[in-house]
């Protein structure tokens, strides 16, 4: 401080790194930073952007406060780096290019929005608890008490109007006597979900997903589906079609609101979500980008920022689950996430694992998943958070750390294959190395909503692609004339499946989303087709 | 380490003694920029090596300069026309875009981006060799001089006698100006650089000396984050020019998943694959095409793209069943006569013409050898 003391450094907080040598506008640069590690007096911090011309002795700056992010309305629609800072307010003010060093507000500290109480002086509230309403677009953004208030609190003092988001709203008195104001923004530090202490203080239970996460796309709501509240990958080799297929499901899932976290890949992906969102209209009303969040740390952008990025994303996805609502989270690609986490723990000389990456990876990657989940918070509401993430693995390779450490933690594998890529049977899941544990979760809803027999029919769907991948594979060794007329007969039922119900053309209006009362007729009418044992006199006929 | 600093000599360590004095400049490696550096060549140094007039006075700016904030960039709309039917027919090059050439030592890929970087309908060509014998550069000066194109030209190009690490500067400075002409001049500024392999090695090279933990076959381990660092200045600025790079990446072994072709396939939008001293149609892609095809195009582009390459694929199906001494029909054939007909006119690199011209041939070639309702083709 400003006397020369010292004050106790806490792990993972944020620094602030002060160049002596001053930003290229002669700014004062304040470099953000989050500390590793302490021992013998030092702490190994880990800067969140580019270090050029830091030198020995420049000034570093103690924040207190773990890496956090400000959660109130105005998140939705926003684009954000890792940091969340808003990109756009950041162009606005310095054009084309990423100065570093800046201090931004994550929502806009100038709008005014009219709250409305829904608690009155005396109420007792405890942490997360509604205090109030605003409307963020077409939602119903609730104000709650905040997450780390600790016992029973009493409002002291509410008032109802309009106002910005700092501005004290409400006074409570906390159990130990303390006045406490609130206003309609929190900070929550992103490295601990905002559902732990409520679920530590019995203020939200984590229930069991049972209702799947419909994406109208008939290979995942049929085949591999994704519970709401579950988590799901997507691996593949360049060019697969990963991207695509995440940006399909961000458009079309049934959710309240969508999170996209652009980690490590191509900046040009993103600029198409952000030109094509605002056009798009959302069924529910307004446009897609209306109900969505982008979280953009793009490969060129600062490594570090990356592995923080997915964090970022999934606390805001969280603040909304909170009030109630479904949201879904896409990450492309958790593996840049994870070569993030292995260039920070080469930096500090930790003991590699596998290819170089931590020993913790695998922990880390079923921490992250674990944010996933279905709740009902303290009024009784369920909210959910579905993370899907894809992997891009190494050469194509599936045996690599990260694909190996993500198939141990998820529920659903959509797995690509180059060789469907190539033959453009898209979306170019392979069918037979993918799997979804939610088809048996769900069964009571499909046995609900689709019929008793829907799971089992599904499941004989899937033996059929099985056994005419057998028979394709010995007539490669014994040429059409080695198998017999039912087996060819199988072969041929197999590719029908295939060509009309797994594969999707995401060019064509109609085909391109298919709701689950559609895949339905479709798949009922296919199998009646598939199951039925038509006469062939020979494979001629068959063909 | 407190007390010590490591530095990269760019011109090698040999017969350099202890005692040496280092002169510390206060600021990072920059870049000569001005209108006076087109028609320029300029070693991996910056250092001016075509005996032209001395540079020394003009501006310099920084190289390896801040990522371009997402928000300022705008989707991809424009065409960048080559002349190479491979290309602009099959794969359009899109303003902003950043593709490779994935090739093999011995195929013609130096002779592919001369090619190109002197029919490219761009403003401004900066040229970026690394690891380049000395016939491969006087090869593109000599190219893009008779063309005469040169006075749109600036090269930075790092000799394979010149050391290793040299080459490491040449993508940043390629980069940097090309950068500033989009920028501030509004420049369409096309960005070749041949080999990322080459770069990748001598980025391989200095990990090591400097310890760091390698990983996949001894590559650093923020190989992937440094190949993006430079591809990502591919880009359209909002109300500004843009840049666009074309790469090439050899691949050791011809094989696609040795991590430097790996890496750069995760990071740029597509490649070309050169082989057989051919662009392969099969496995090429330009992931930015549906911009511009149909839209900035002739309306006819996608459908007889479609048709070319469905019909090309047939007949290699044609000519397998040939080579197994199948019994031919009239109509495989024809598909032969087709893909014969496809590889002379279309694929053989030295071929160039214009699109619309090259759509025109593909009616032509199409008309040799099918008859309308063969083609399957919406009206
Ligand atoms: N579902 C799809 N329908 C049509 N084309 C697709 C589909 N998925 C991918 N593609 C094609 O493949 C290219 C690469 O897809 P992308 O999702 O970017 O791959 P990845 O993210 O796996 O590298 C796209 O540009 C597009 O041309
Ligand atoms: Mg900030
Ligand atoms: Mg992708
Ligand atoms: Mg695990
Ligand atoms: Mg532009
Ligand atoms: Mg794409």
């Amino acid at each position: 401080d400003a006397a020369g003391s010292f004050y106790p450094i806490l792990k993972n907080e944020v620094v602030y790194i002060c160049p002596k040598r001053l930003g290229g506008d002669d700014r004062q640069e304040y470099l953000q930073a989050e500390v590793l590690r302490v021992r013998h007096g030092e702490a190994d911090v880990q800067v969140f952007e580019n270090t050029r011309g830091v030198a020995v002795g420049d000034g570093v700056l103690q924040s207190g406060h773990m890496l956090s992010v400000s959660l109130g309305p105005g998140l939705l629609g926003q684009v954000y780096d890792g940091l969340q800072n808003p990109l756009e307010l950041i162009a606005s003010q310095h054009g084309f290019f990423l100065p570093r060093g800046l201090e931004v507000d994550g929502v806009d500290q100038q709008q005014h929005w009219s709250f409305q109480p829904v608690v009155k002086v005396g109420d007792i509230v405890r942490a997360g608890d509604v205090i109030g309403c605003v409307q963020e677009g077409r939602f119903k953004h609730r104000i709650m008490a905040p997450f780390g208030l600790i016992g029973d609190a009493e409002i002291s003092w509410i008032q109802e109007g309009s106002f910005t988001i700092a501005t004290p709203v409400a006074r409570i008195r906390t159990q130990n006597g303390e006045e406490q104001e609130v206003s309609m923004q929190q900070r929550w530090p992103v490295r601990i979900p905002v559902s732990e202490p409520l679920l530590k203080e019995g203020l939200s239970q984590r229930l069991y997903p049972d209702e799947p996460l419909l994406t109208s796309i008939r290979l995942i709501d049929t085949f591999f589906p994704v519970a709401r509240g579950g988590t799901a990958c997507i691996p593949g080799p360049f060019g697969a079609g990963k991207t695509v297929l995440q940006s399909l499901i961000s458009r079309f899932s049934d959710v309240d609101i969508v999170v996209i976290v652009a980690c490590g890949e191509r900046a040009g992906e993103v600029v198409e979500t952000i030109t094509e969102f605002p056009n798009m209209p959302d069924p529910k009303g307004g446009t897609l980008m209306d109900r969505t969040v982008i979280i953009c740390n793009t490969s060129s952008m600062p490594v570090a920022a990356r592995e923080a990025s997915i964090y970022t994303g999934i606390t805001i996805s969280e603040y909304y689950r909170q009030m109630g609502y479904n949201v879904l989270v896409i990450a492309d690609s958790t593996s840049r996430w994870a070569q993030a986490m292995r260039e920070t723990s080469g930096r500090l000389e930790e003991i590699p694992g596998e290819e170089a990456f931590p020993a913790y990876l695998d922990s880390a990657v079923r921490a992250l998943y674990e944010r996933a989940g279905l709740i009902q918070n303290n009024a009784g509401d369920q909210g959910s958070l579905t993370l899907i993430g894809t992997v891009s693995p190494a050469g194509g390779n599936f045996e690599e750390p990260v694909t190996q450490s993500t198939l141990r933690t998820v529920k659903t594998f959509l797995g690509l294959s180059a060789e469907r890529a190539y033959k453009r049977a898209y979306p170019a899941v392979d069918p037979l190395i993918s799997w979804s544990r939610y088809l048996d979760q769900l069964s009571g809803w499909y046995a609900e909503n689709l019929g008793d027999e829907w799971v089992a029919q599904v499941k004989e769907m899937q033996q059929l692609l099985i056994q005419g991948e057998a028979v394709q594979q010995m007539m490669q060794v014994t040429g059409e004339e080695g198998v017999t007329l039912k087996d060819y007969i199988l072969y041929h039922k197999s590719i029908c499946l295939d060509q009309v119900y797994l594969q999707q053309d995401a060019f064509d209006d109609v085909d391109i989303s298919v709701p689950i009362e559609r895949q339905q007729a479709i798949f009922e009418m296919l199998r009646g087709c598939l199951m039925n044992d038509q006469e062939f006199t020979d494979k001629q006929q068959v063909r | 380490e407190r007390e010590e600093v490591s530095l990269q000599v760019f011109s090698g360590t040999k017969g350099l003694s202890t005692h040496s004095v280092v002169r510390f400049l206060g600021r990072s490696m920059e870049v000569t920029f001005s209108p006076n550096i087109l028609g320029r060549a300029f070693s991996g140094t910056g250092r001016a090596i075509d005996n032209g007039p001395t540079l020394t006075e003009e501006p310099k700016i920084e190289i390896d300069g801040p990522t371009v904030n997402p928000a300022r960039r705008v989707l991809a709309s424009h065409m960048i026309r080559t002349d190479v039917p491979m290309i602009d027919v099959f794969n359009c090059l899109v303003e902003s875009q950043k593709i490779p050439v994935f090739s093999v030592a011995g195929e013609p890929y130096n002779q592919l981006l001369a090619q190109i970087g002197t029919h490219a309908d761009a403003d401004v060509v900066v040229f970026g060799g690394i690891g380049l014998v000395f016939d491969d550069y006087h090869f593109f000066r000599q190219a893009f001089e008779e063309a005469g194109v040169l006075a749109r030209t600036v090269m930075f190009v790092h000799q394979g006698s010149d050391p290793t690490v040299e080459g490491l500067l040449v993508p940043d400075m390629a980069l940097a100006v090309a950068e500033r002409f989009a920028v501030e001049e509004g420049k369409r500024v096309l960005v070749l650089l041949t080999d990322m392999t080459a770069y990748a090695d001598a980025l391989k090279e200095v990990g090591i000396s400097m310890e760091h933990v390698p990983s996949n076959r001894g590559y650093i381990g923020d190989l992937y984050s440094q190949l993006a660092r430079r591809y990502e200045k591919a880009c359209d600025y909002k109300g500004a020019g843009s840049v666009t790079i074309l790469s090439v990446t050899t691949m050791p072994g011809d094989d696609v998943t040795h991590p430097v072709p790996d890496n750069t396939g995760y990071i740029t939008e597509g490649q070309f694959y050169l082989h057989d001293g051919v662009i392969d149609p099969f496995g090429s892609l330009s992931r930015l095409k549906q911009h511009v095809i149909g839209k900035v195009t002739r309306e006819d582009h996608s459908q007889i793209m479609n048709t070319m390459v469905r019909f090309y694929a047939e007949s290699q199906d044609a000519a397998q069943k040939q080579a197994m001494s199948f019994e031919l029909s009239e109509y495989d054939e024809r598909l032969l006569r087709f893909g014969s007909l496809f590889r002379e006119r279309f694929m053989n690199i030295r071929v160039t013409m214009p699109l619309e011209e090259a759509l025109d041939l593909c009616w032509e070639t199409l008309a040799a050898c099918f008859e309308p309702h063969e083609l399957l083709m919406k009206q």
